[in-house]
């Protein structure tokens, strides 16, 4: 099988272990990994922060690059629900027909890393190892979006080794959403006390999730807390095996 | 006198300070904070059990959004068939454009009466209007008669929420209101004695004043009924004891046929309160001869709500039926409680609603407060898409500041316009890691982390670390691989 890999702005910036990561899962699966050299990102920062006009172009941009790919492949749960729940209106509203029909024909191949793994390729054991205690994040837009359900859960319960901690209030926000930390930053932290205190109760060592934003977010109240808990995308965690630590 | 919210907001959106400042004093109030949460977590318990029991919960969402939107596509007919309705059953339908016309026509109604005093039931347009204090300019006193409304008016305290507008109280804050208020020395935090207090208070009022001022939940268009829900019964105290009343109702309020309270009594309750019924649940027609009010009086409240049905994304907006649940559902709200969104309607439904009463003109910080986690759009009884609306409203402020010169000193819209540039082309984003990397790397300590930054960073970097720059990026990992040809 081949896919395409969108690994977005973000990881591809800031959490390059996350795509490498990926890499190594995918093609320890037997999947035939493209990546396309131009990609850049979903607009979902610009959509979220009221700059429609900018995130039409990165639409329009993502539906170009994509539009022949098998499959697209994305670490990434918020950015697939921008794709997903926000690219329709968008296209809707530039009027481009023949950009809606590619579009249309696009999305149901786009796939979140989790979704991939379960509903197309159909593994749940993945022939990782873990050997730790491990607290999952259920993020905003892959519970309520995109609708990701028990599929992380199903992933972890193979990962040999992995202790799975129990998490409070598990589908409330860690308080991230985008530029939404930095305009309304006192809430946010608010809201990342909030979250923080039921992600430290689990005396987890990681804390994961299958979206990077809300890990930078966790993770640096950690860092600058000395919480002691490291924040793992999920996808280095399902890379790691026996031989192979975690990246 | 002190209040039980020290530092007060203005709740009158053209003079509240924005949502982030206003949010900043809520957050600094361990009690306000503790009473906010505690609350909210009691009523979303409640909900969270009933809510699961109803096998048909969704199909119930799912008719009751149905319905919202008919009423919306016709909303002109239904109007007129209420009031044809209700005027045939001898009440009298009066059409108020805006707050002002509102409040004259009510205001002229009470002096019909010779009445100098009225009390209410508590209504959410009449705060919208702010009506009580332009009766009391006039020489009418205006009571509450809801226990949380009493709270507030004695406590001259304002409301933080729409269904529960003292949540922000405690037990022993509402103690001391009552005691100094009513002069009860020896009154003790007991629900029961201050119940007791309350009810005292009230008797009062609803023997000797001879009318009364509600809002509705529903009107029928098919009957011209009004009906009212409420906790208490105080409102049907109100209902049936003046021999005036008037209803100051929102025009959105209409449903088509007396069958649609069906659904909408059901997920009212649960949504609202975690009950499966309230206790009471009044619904008149006009006038009965010899029994409750004689003269009856509906007012349709426009006030920008024919302005909103105009709009294609934003008309969902009128289907609320004021239940809460979102702010109940809400984690910004959770911290903030709802004196910080400056406006009657808190909570993620206020930060659709007020803006757009507000013809944009004002409110505009409260579209950014959301996380947009989605959490009120999934318990909405009428599936509003508040995120859906939040991101209208933000494109709709971001044209805004394109219009205007301060734009250019605005980091926030500078650094996004820029960041555009940078994704139109890979080799613009590429230079812009390459240039982010240098640049940030003053700021990185040994560790590999930055501890502080400067400007608009400062914001991130106040209360969270951040991972300095990785030294290659994927895309770079992946051209040096298929280079060694992996």
């Amino acid at each position: 099988m081949r896919a395409s890999l969108f690994i977005t702005c973000y990881n591809d910036t800031l959490f390059p272990e996350t795509g490498r990561a990926v890499v190594r899962l995918l093609e320890r699966l037997g999947v035939t990994l493209d990546f396309q050299p131009k990609q850049t990102c979903c607009g979902q920062m610009h959509s979220n922060t009221g700059f429609r006009g900018e995130a039409f172009s990165q639409a329009k941009r993502f539906v170009r690059l994509y539009q022949d790919a098998e499959i697209v492949v994305i670490p990434s749960s918020s950015c697939v629900a921008m794709i997903r729940d926000q690219y329709p209106g968008i296209i809707a509203e530039l009027g481009n027909e023949a950009l809606r029909k590619d579009f249309e024909a696009l999305v149901p191949r786009v796939y979140e890393l989790s979704e991939f793994l379960i509903d197309r390729l159909g593994v749940e054991d993945v022939g990782a190892t873990f050997t730790h205690r491990v607290v999952y994040h259920a993020s905003c837009h892959g519970v309520r979006v995109l609708h990701l359900g028990e599929r992380p859960y199903k992933l972890m319960a193979k990962v040999r080794g992995l202790d799975l901690a129990t998490l409070a209030n598990v589908d409330r926000c860690c308080g991230f959403g985008g530029t939404f930390s930095v305009k309304n930053a006192e809430v946010s932290s608010a809201m990342l006390t909030a979250k923080l205190q039921d992600v430290l109760a689990t005396k987890a060592e990681y804390c994961t999730a299958l979206d990077n934003s809300c890990l930078m977010h966790l993770g640096g109240a950690m860092h600058r807390q000395y919480a002691g808990m490291k924040t793992i995308h999920l996808a280095q965690i399902l890379a790691s095996t026996e031989t192979e630590a975690a990246l | 006198m002190s209040h039980a919210t020290p530092g007060r907001i203005s709740l009158d959106p053209r003079f509240a300070p924005p949502f982030p400042q206003a949010a900043e004093q809520m957050l600094r109030n361990p009690q306000l904070r503790k009473n906010v949460g505690h609350a909210i977590d009691v009523i979303q318990a409640k909900r969270g059990k009933l809510v699961v029991e109803k096998a048909d919960w969704q199909e119930l969402r799912s008719a009751a959004s149905a319905i919202r939107f008919h009423v919306l596509d016709n909303l002109g007919a239904y109007l007129e068939q209420f009031e044809a309705r209700c005027t045939a059953a001898g009440g009298h339908v009066h059409w108020a454009a805006d707050a002002a016309e509102a409040r004259q026509i009510i205001l002229d109604l009470l002096r019909q009466e010779n009445a100098t005093e009225v009390i209410k039931i508590k209504t959410m347009t009449s705060a919208e209007i702010q009506l009580n204090p332009f009766l009391q300019a006039a020489g009418i006193n205006a009571y509450e008669t809801d226990l949380a409304e009493i709270i507030l008016q004695l406590g001259d305290e304002e409301p933080s929420h729409i269904v529960v507008p003292a949540l922000h109280i405690n037990r022993s804050q509402v103690r001391e209101i009552f005691a100094r208020a009513m002069g009860l020395k020896n009154l003790s935090s007991e629900p029961k004695e201050l119940t007791n207090a309350a009810r005292t208070y009230l008797r009062k009022k609803f023997l000797t004043v001879p009318a009364a001022i509600s809002g509705a939940n529903f009107l029928v268009a098919e009957t011209g009924t009004v009906a009212i829900v409420e906790s208490e019964g105080n409102g049907r105290m109100c209902l049936t004891l003046p021999q005036t009343m008037i209803s100051l109702v929102g025009i959105e309020k209409v449903l088509p046929r007396f069958q649609d309270l069906e659904v909408m009594l059901q997920l009212l309750a649960r949504s609202a309160v975690g009950e499966r019924m309230n206790p009471y649940t009044s619904l008149w027609t006009g006038v009965t001869p010899g029994d409750g009010p004689q003269n009856f009086h509906v007012v349709l409240l426009d006030n920008g709500r024919s302005r909103i049905l105009a709009k294609n994304k934003e008309r969902q907006t009128l289907k609320c039926i004021r239940c809460a649940a979102c702010m109940n559902s809400c984690p910004v709200y959770r911290q903030t409680g709802g004196h910080a969104y400056g406006s009657v309607y808190p909570g993620p439904i206020g930060a659709i609603l007020t803006p757009q009463l507000m013809r944009m003109k004002y409110a505009r910080t409260l579209p950014y407060a959301s996380s947009l986690c989605g959490a009120c759009y999934e318990v909405c009884p009428v599936k509003i898409n508040i995120p859906e609306v939040l991101l209208e409203l933000r494109s709709q402020v971001v044209n805004q500041e394109r219009k205007q010169a301060g734009r250019f000193f605005d980091l926030m819209y500078l650094g996004l316009r820029i960041a555009n540039l940078i994704f139109a082309t890979a080799w613009g984003f590429h230079a812009a890691q390459r240039m982010g990397r240098v640049g940030l790397r003053f700021f990185t300590r040994k560790d590999g982390w930055i501890h502080a930054l400067p400007s608009i960073g400062a914001k991130w970097t106040q209360t969270r670390d951040l991972r300095g720059l990785p030294k290659q990026t994927f895309h770079q990992w992946w051209a040096t691989r298929t280079k060694e040809g992996k």
